[in-house]
């Protein structure tokens, strides 16, 4: 255990919103093809209510805060927030397109000690990436923006989000991140848009594709223990089946608190409540807190359930947080071999596209 | 000896967590976690306190320890943090700083 789990795990006996994410705004300058937002202001928070937010994160004693959006930089008042943040002591990261830094603002994120500037890149082809957030010239503007923030010594990761139009081209933007000398994170979830739409569910990638990821020497340290048959160990029963709502905690630009980012059950909002207020008593991030891994009707039986990476957010969105997550009984399935209890009990033998099912929207 | 002033670096996050102070590198990551003493010192590492001062006056009587132990072991976590730049060492107040190096 790293001295960051053993700290996480004593904010999680303190009770503590240990790792905050806030979107500053949905705005974006971009329009991803599988972006799951709504990008239009119905009321962000303003300068001094983000402000008094994190103000009253640090109080509650949030450490790591992740500022997200929508496009971050599109808030004029973008680098004053992240001044702020920085007095209150946080650990700052940020995840931004990147298209609106350029070398001043990548001096200020130095001179203002942010840990991390996370970027999306889609594929180390320009038509391919400007194809999927229909930017034209945004690959040449993200690109250049990792290397404005490399030249300056700050430390940048890319995240490329796989999806059918650019399943082929993963190997590709890992070469990419080695070039450029940044850390590289794959993931494959797509997630349903906030008004419960399911149409870019269709994005996801197919069973074939995701277990060539799950298997792939490069991205994970060893392959047989990732991929082997999942064991149980006795504590299972007893363990809490994610931290959202237990040491996580998202606000989004219009003061609405929920578990996590992709976690949307409405908990309180900081516009009418104060933040410690709804994180001690709210009656859902309460109801969140009690369940345990045996508490979930279908999971707790299944041979995954140690290893699983099951979302209780993607399972809000299927129906129940006590529910199964289809989309992880998949990477489950495709990275072991074993079907989950889930896939057993509905008589699947081969996941089909798509699996989530929504029946609850922000 | 001469005297050692301590200051808090800007290049850091932290938070208090219960009773012990997290610190981390926003530089390289590198994390502390820093027991009772040890944030009691970093909360009083203002740069223009003296450090055989906050030994004196806060860990000693805090923690029912003699000087020279504490100090010892006050100069030793000092070194381990400056070598991280997460703490500023100065022979003077920090404003007016010129650099010491820690008796290994």
């Amino acid at each position: 255990m790293t001295l960051i789990d053993d700290m996480s795990l004593r904010a999680l006996h303190l009770g503590i919103p240990f790792s905050a994410h806030v979107d500053v705004t949905y705005r974006c300058n971009e329009r991803c093809i599988h972006c799951y937002l709504d990008h239009d202001d119905h009321g962000e928070m303003t300068t001094a209510e983000i402000k008094d937010v994190l103000r009253q994160l640090a109080e509650a004693g949030s450490f790591f805060l992740t500022f997200s959006g929508g496009e971050v930089f599109l808030r004029r008042d973008f680098f004053e927030l992240l001044e702020y943040a920085r007095s209150l002591m946080f650990n700052v990261r940020i995840k931004t397109n990147g298209i609106m830094i350029r070398d001043g603002e990548a001096e200020r994120l130095l001179q203002l000690g942010i840990e991390q500037v996370q970027i999306s890149v889609y594929s180390h082809r320009a038509e391919i990436h400007d194809a999927i957030t229909k930017v034209p010239g945004s690959f040449k503007r993200t690109i250049e923006a990792i290397r404005f923030l490399k030249s300056k010594g700050l430390r940048v990761l890319i995240a490329n989000i796989l999806m059918t139009a650019n399943i082929g081209d993963q190997n590709g933007v890992h070469r990419l991140a080695r070039e450029l000398e940044v850390a590289y994170a794959v993931d494959p979830t797509i997630t349903p848009m906030m008004d419960g739409n399911t149409s870019i569910l269709n994005l996801r990638i197919g069973g074939g594709d995701l277990e060539t990821v799950l298997h792939d020497e490069s991205l994970v340290d060893d392959v047989d223990e990732y991929c082997a048959a999942p064991e149980r160990p006795d504590d299972t029963p007893e363990r809490i089946p994610c931290g959202a709502g237990h040491t996580l905690i998202y606000i989004s630009p219009y003061g609405d608190v929920y578990p996590c980012v992709q976690f949307p059950m409405p908990s309180g909002n900081v516009r009418r409540q104060q933040l410690i207020d709804i994180w001690r008593h709210s009656p859902q991030l309460n109801d969140l807190r009690s369940i345990r891994v045996k508490d979930l009707p279908v999971c707790s039986s299944c041979s995954h359930a140690a290893s699983c990476s099951r979302c209780p957010g993607l399972a809000y969105m299927e129906g129940s947080m006590r529910g199964p997550s289809t989309a992880d009984c998949e990477k489950s399935f495709y990275r072991t071999g074993v079907r989950s209890e889930n896939m057993i009990r509905r008589g699947l033998k081969v996941p089909q596209r798509p699996l989530v099912q929504i029946q609850a929207a922000l | 000896m001469s005297e050692t002033y301590i200051a808090r670096s800007q290049a850091i996050a932290s938070r208090l967590l219960g009773n012990e102070m997290m610190v981390m590198s926003v530089i390289d990551s590198t994390f502390f976690s820093l027991n009772e003493a040890a944030t009691l010192i970093w909360e009083s590492a203002d740069g223009c306190t003296e450090l055989m001062d906050i030994v004196e006056q806060k860990i000693c009587p805090t923690f029912q320890v003699d000087p020279e132990t504490a100090l010892h072991d006050a100069l030793q976590f000092v070194r381990q943090l400056s070598q991280h730049d997460i703490l500023k060492v100065s022979s003077r107040p920090l404003n007016e700083a010129a650099s010491v190096k820690i008796p290994a």
